[in-house]
């Protein structure tokens, strides 16, 4: 698997490697004319390997940062690269409810081109990965909402991509069983190498997660401020070198959204 | 933290390799993991990993639900005793009917004198010949109902100018008694089988293809946005997302499809009788009505009745059955 880092990581003019890379994006929606602006010129690189968390508040356009570096969405302006198709997980495990556990992650290997010879092993392993060996026959709806995301995230991994989007992906989550899923990711991140661009809007899971913490504005989003977190892992949510750069960042957040009420 | 040493190299620990600073190391294009970084994953690694194994697997045994098994009896006292019960207060109710005289005997004849007309058919060696007539026109212009309208049903769900087109027709005729194109069948067609898989079509095609566009319009988007994500596109989203998405949708218009083919079939066969196109259930009624046969006439439409329900029962339900429990959707 680390062999492949430096086959897909794109290399761009200048000689850097990155697993994605963000030029001056801008996004609107609505008519010509009568436009709304979401995100305003965004530049961002995510390295190969590395974890990078996109905080804001509701409004601040990070999921439709996410969806156009999924290729789900284009950008008004600017121009988005990825090395390779990225991966995406979801707030919701969008797991389908007709095949079981490991269908599920066999049909990500099979658009991938996987002979059907290798799929099922395959399966077997990423949910092994996961810690889910035993789910393979199971139907979503037989799972607990923390084994669904498990499941996901091994459907996640299985198109092998370099680089890992996700979308809020505990925060539907109660506190234990997304404390184990933010120790699972951070294993498995450690373990693969892959590159992680992951969004949310709580200050204390980016901070618990992250390698950099990049902060947007609200209406229109834009990149106000970055953090470096070189806590070493695994870190844990009430550590206090978590706690204490939460509080900082969290006191950027609110100074953020507070310019929205005075205006 | 000793108890957590030992638990470590108990069965919960079965995660032996050591973290991999791969960030790294597998990319060399300095990123990421500072050195001090990878030394704190490798020293803590293993205590935060057993206690993780362990506590993950707790959460999956608390938040994992056992089905619980059903008695034998309990099916029979919940699902099969009430309609059984249902039928038996319908028959004391004609039987009581019949004893007051609520109509003369040769309008209301008693149940006894309409089993007596089926066991006559049965005697005669008709019965199944009638049946077998029916059914085979049933099946024969339901199956060509299915094979057109589903690509019709997708064509409507997935492209715009066509749902704008045909999609309010489609609605229409479902709502339309395919009876009222029998007149106009028989004189395109004549008193022959293509009236009456006309009329069929006519009545099931709308249903079936219905179905499958409030199939297709009830797939979560998140489906198909995860299937793009994986990268199921084009012809292989719809065969290996799409449709399996709108399945239940579908298989309910599949089941109103039969319905509406199987009413359509009678409709024709009692307005379209000719000797050159044997005898179906249909016919069965009307020659009995002609016939004065009252017993003839009540057996005919139980007949067309159990028929409709026992198709229902032995081939739509189970296959519903088993797509909605499969997918949680029934308990």
């Amino acid at each position: 698997m680390a062999t492949a880092v430096t086959e897909q990581t794109v290399r761009h003019d200048d000689g850097t490697a990155y697993a994605a890379r963000v030029r001056q994006v801008s996004k609107s929606f609505g008519r010509p004319g009568a436009e709304l602006p979401v995100l305003e010129d965004i530049t961002l690189d995510v390295a190969p390997g590395e974890f990078v968390c996109l905080l804001g508040a509701s409004g601040c356009g990070k999921s439709t940062l996410l969806n156009m570096v999924a290729g789900l969405d284009r950008p008004t302006r600017g121009g988005i690269d990825t090395a390779g198709r990225p991966a995406l997980m979801f707030q919701e495990h969008a797991l389908f409810p007709w095949l079981t556990a490991g269908r599920n992650v066999e049909l990500t290997l099979r658009m991938r081109g996987v002979p059907r010879a290798e799929r099922r092993e395959r399966a077997e392993e990423l949910l092994e990965l996961v810690r889910l060996k035993g789910a393979y026959g199971k139907r979503v709806h037989e799972l607990s909402g923390g084994m669904r995301q498990r499941v996901a995230l091994s459907r996640a991994l299985a198109q092998d991509s370099r680089l890992l989007l996700m979308d809020e992906p505990f925060a539907a989550l109660d506190a234990i069983t997304r404390d184990v899923l933010h120790e699972e990711l951070t294993r498995i991140w450690e373990r693969t190498g892959i590159s992680v661009l992951f969004v949310t809007h709580n200050v204390r899971e980016a901070v618990r997660l992250a390698q950099r913490v990049v902060l947007l504005s609200s209406r229109p989003g834009r990149i106000i401020e970055e953090w470096r977190v070189d806590i070493p892992q695994p870190r844990r949510i009430e550590d206090t070198g978590v706690a204490d750069l939460s509080v900082e960042i969290t006191g950027r957040l609110r100074e953020e959204i507070s310019r929205h009420g005075q205006r | 933290m000793g108890s957590a040493e030992t638990k470590a190299a108990g069965p919960g620990a079965a995660e032996p390799r050591p973290a991999e600073p791969t960030g790294t190391g597998s990319s060399g294009s300095g990123t990421a993991l500072t050195a001090a970084d990878a030394a704190g994953v490798t020293a803590a690694g293993g205590r935060g990993r057993s206690d993780l194994a362990g506590l993950e697997a707790g959460l999956d045994a608390l938040e994992t639900r056992a089905a619980a098994k059903v008695p034998v009896w309990h099916l029979l006292r919940d699902k099969v005793a009430p309609p059984v019960l249902a039928v038996l207060l319908v028959l004391v109710v004609w039987q009581l009917a019949y004893h007051f005289q609520v109509k003369p005997h040769y309008e209301l004849p008693s149940p006894a004198d309409v089993a007596g007309s089926v066991h006559q058919m049965w005697l005669q060696g008709t019965l199944f010949g009638y049946i077998w007539t029916s059914l085979s026109r049933g099946a024969l212009g339901y199956v060509a109902s299915v094979v057109i309208g589903t690509p019709l049903g997708l064509l409507v769900a997935r492209v715009a100018p066509v749902r704008a087109a045909i999609g309010p027709i489609l609605s229409g005729l479902q709502a339309m008694p395919s009876v009222a194109w029998v007149p106009a069948a028989i004189i395109w067609f004549g008193l022959n089988n293509s009236t009456i898989y006309a009329v069929v079509l006519l009545g099931a095609v709308p249903s079936i293809a219905n179905g499958l566009v409030s199939g297709i319009d009830q797939v979560p988007p998140l489906f198909l946005r995860a299937g793009r994500t994986i990268g199921a596109t084009g012809l292989r989203g719809v065969r290996h997302v799409l449709l399996p998405a709108a399945l239940p949708g579908y298989l309910s218009g599949l089941k109103q499809g039969w319905a509406f083919a199987w009413r359509s079939l009678m409709a024709a066969e009692i307005i379209a009788t000719s000797p050159m196109l044997g005898t179906g259930l249909g016919q069965l009624l009307e020659n009995a009505r002609t016939n004065s046969d009252m017993p003839g006439v009540l057996a005919a439409i139980l007949l067309i009745l159990v028929v409709g329900i026992g198709i229902e029962l032995l081939v739509f339900k189970p296959v519903e059955r088993r797509v909605l429990r499969s997918r949680g959707l029934l308990v």
